[in-house]
């Protein structure tokens, strides 16, 4: 039997229950679509974050102490030599040692409230030098940046994040007004820019001079080369030069932690390409499961698929029976039944890439929980899902096809 | 026509065919040696449980013997496969059977294509013009289009004779073709398979009960228990009779078909 007959007598007969084989492609139907849209919102995350992340500048750098003794050190007053100094962001701007670093912005960091007034909130202090808003990409809406007089002065000047200065002020512009932060009270010189929906959202910060958040707020000692800094932030020339400056960052870091070859880095350097590595990482994990859990319906389809195989087989035994004995080999009525269910599942398939497709469309942009969803279709997903529904069909339809292909056609025949 | 030199349609020797049943053992063939001729049109009778459908079974390739040989056409079949028996199906002979046993859903063409569809190296035109002259040559030109439930079952019959003929098999074999039939279809279909045996020369081995079925053909086998118990031929073949009794001894296809 060619194919060309085979594949008619194999639509003819599933056409022939048309109820039936509408019931069993929609097992597959929904699990393929929803492979299809669960697929879309996850790769959609993905990139989303991805271009977030982008938007940071891909020639960001960020150093941090390598060791979980951090906190304690931090908050301790320094002394360990896991601790990053405010010397050490000094020497790693260097023309000679670190020629790709075009910037380097250290930062502390506090935590505590904000009162003005009757209205109190609570805030996530930054203690910064006035290169930190163009390490991050931030812009002053209103007001002045922290200068590096301010540092030089550990004045008690704060910048406001957008968030916080609506909530302490209202649509007022709170520049020239003072808060108390931390206990501390403050002179509200600039206000920062909404940078709602990045990845880094500085809303709800304020920025203070870093000598500010080491001396006064945390009330550490020492001399300003000697403080303590939670982290690094590092603008390279270009995207180009990110990994010579990483590596001349370490190199300098190494030389002045006096580490010996033996010694594992006490810093830890991270590229916003690690980090969009790694958010893709954790993100690709999160799109194998929603596509698995879609999977596991693509599998209950199967089996729905099996199970009206069997049926059928059983009910046309007596069919199975004629053809055996007009000539049909037992691979013609295995190639039949086999034909049939994939023929349902990747009609099914076809079916569910269409409707996967269609929600994934119309659910770009959707809103749920406040989140915007943000999908993105994949040809190649598609493309797979197809290739699965196919492989699902051969996989519940041999079984069934198997069992039809082995009936004896004497016995075949005389069944009722 | 059964001259010596000739190679048998077909040649039993000491078939047996049996079945387990439960702790007992049947012999449903017992020792059957028998040697039908080219052009032999014979007719098996016997009392229900004779074996006379395991033979049937067993010459059409859908059974194999326990023990002893059978040559198709000068052709050792017990030693064949699965798939070379269902080629044997294909090519060298038709079944007849009495319930029809046609694809309900499927019309009468395509009922008659089915055979084709399985051999291979024939173009849809091909097996489409075949089946019309199959169905042509049973009487059923107006019926092309008509679905099994649509037909009477002397039609349907006559769709099944069609079936057998189509790929123009050198053997026919019919169970109880008129087992379901009024006296009329019945002699319908008599007169078919007597027509395919005198006119086309094909051998036609046909299972009956009915007395006046076996005196249409020209020998009488007899089955008792497996065995058989009579082998005979018959004098003077006459065509059944029907109610509305057949006039003239048809000799040409358009007299057949009516
Ligand atoms: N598949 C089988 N399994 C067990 N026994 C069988 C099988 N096929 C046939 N028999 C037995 O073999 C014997 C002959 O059966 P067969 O069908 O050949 O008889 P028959 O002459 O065609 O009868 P009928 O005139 O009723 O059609 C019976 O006893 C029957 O029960
Ligand atoms: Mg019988």
């Amino acid at each position: 039997m060619n194919f060309g007959i085979l594949f008619a007598t194999a639509l003819g007969s599933v056409g022939a229950n048309k109820l039936r084989a509408g019931l069993t492609l929609l097992g597959i139907v929904i699990g393929v679509s929803s492979v299809i849209a669960m697929m879309a919102v996850g790769r959609g995350a993905q990139v989303s974050v991805t271009s977030r992340i982008s938007d940071l500048g891909t020639d960001l750098i960020t150093v941090r102490p390598g060791n979980q003794a951090l906190r304690f050190a931090f908050f301790g007053g320094g002394g360990n030599s896991d601790v990053l100094s405010f010397e050490d962001a000094l020497a790693l701007k260097d023309a000679v040692f670190t020629p790709d670093v075009r910037l380097v912005a250290p930062e502390n960091s506090f935590s505590g409230s904000a009162v003005v007034g009757g209205e109190n909130t609570f805030v996530s202090g930054v203690g910064v030098t006035a290169e930190y808003i163009d390490a991050r990409n931030l812009t002053i809406a209103s007001g002045r940046n922290i200068s590096n007089a301010d540092v030089q002065n550990t004045a008690l000047v704060a910048v406001l994040g957008s968030q916080i200065s609506e909530s302490l002020f209202g649509n007022r512009d709170p520049v020239g007004a003072t808060a108390k932060i931390s206990g501390r009270q403050f002179t509200i010189v600039g206000v920062l820019e909404s940078q709602q929906g990045t990845i880094f959202n500085p809303d709800n910060s304020v920025l203070v001079p870093i000598t500010t958040a080491h001396y006064r707020v945390n009330g550490g000692k020492g001399l300003l080369d000697s403080i303590a800094v939670s982290s690094i932030n590092i603008l390279a020339t270009s995207e180009k030069t990110v990994e010579s400056a990483r590596a001349s960052i370490a190199t300098v870091l190494r030389l002045r932690h006096e580490l010996t070859a033996d010694d594992d880095d006490d810093f830890l350097i991270t590229t916003q390409q690690d980090t969009i590595e790694t958010l893709e990482g954790t993100q690709g994990t999160f799109v194998i499961l929603l596509g698995s859990i879609a999977g596991i319906s693509l599998l209950v389809g199967g089996i729905g698929v099996m199970n009206i195989m069997l049926v059928s087989v059983t009910e046309r035994t007596r069919e199975i029976g004629i053809r055996r004995a007009v000539g049909a080999k037992r691979r013609d009525i295995l190639f039949q039944f086999v034909t049939e269910a994939v023929l349902m599942t990747f009609g099914g398939g076809v079916l569910g890439v269409l409707a996967g497709w269609a929600i994934a469309y119309f659910g770009n942009g959707a809103t749920v929980d406040g989140d915007i969803i943000e999908t993105v279709i994949e040809t190649h997903i598609a493309v797979i899902a197809l290739a699965v529904s196919v492989a699902v069909g051969l996989f519940f339809g041999i079984y069934p096809a198997v069992r039809a292909a082995s009936l004896n056609p004497i016995e075949a025949l005389r069944h009722e | 026509m059964t001259s010596i030199t000739t190679v048998p349609a077909i040649e039993l020797t000491n078939v047996t065919r049996e079945f387990q049943v439960g702790s007992q053992l049947v012999k449903a063939l017992d020792g059957v040696s028998l040697t039908i001729q080219p052009g032999e049109m014979v007719a098996i009778i016997g009392p229900s449980g004779s074996g006379k459908s395991t033979l049937m079974n067993t010459l059409g390739c859908l059974d194999t013997p326990t023990s002893g040989s059978f040559y198709l056409n000068g052709h050792d079949v017990s030693g064949l496969s699965d798939n070379q028996l269902a080629e044997t199906r294909s090519h060298q002979l038709g079944f007849v059977f009495q319930s029809y046993n046609l694809l309900p859903r499927e019309t009468a063409l395509s009922n008659v294509e089915l055979p084709l569809k399985y051999s291979g190296g024939y173009s849809g035109k091909d097996r489409r013009s075949a089946a019309r002259t199959a169905l042509d040559r049973v009487g059923l030109s107006h019926r092309y289009d008509h679905k099994p439930v649509q037909m009477s079952g002397g039609e349907q019959q006559r769709v099944g004779i069609a079936r057998a003929l189509v790929k123009n098999p050198e053997l026919i074999l019919a169970d109880e073709p008129t087992g379901n039939l009024d006296t009329k279809s019945s002699a319908e279909v008599i007169e078919m398979l007597r027509s395919l045996n005198e006119i086309d020369g094909k051998t036609v081995v046909v299972v009956t009960h009915d007395p006046e079925v076996a005196e249409a053909t020209k020998r009488i086998i007899a089955f008792r228990d497996g065995q058989i118990v009579e082998d005979r031929a018959v004098v003077k073949p006459s065509a059944p009779k029907t109610e509305a009794t057949v006039e003239t001894q048809p000799d040409s296809e358009s007299e057949i078909s009516e």
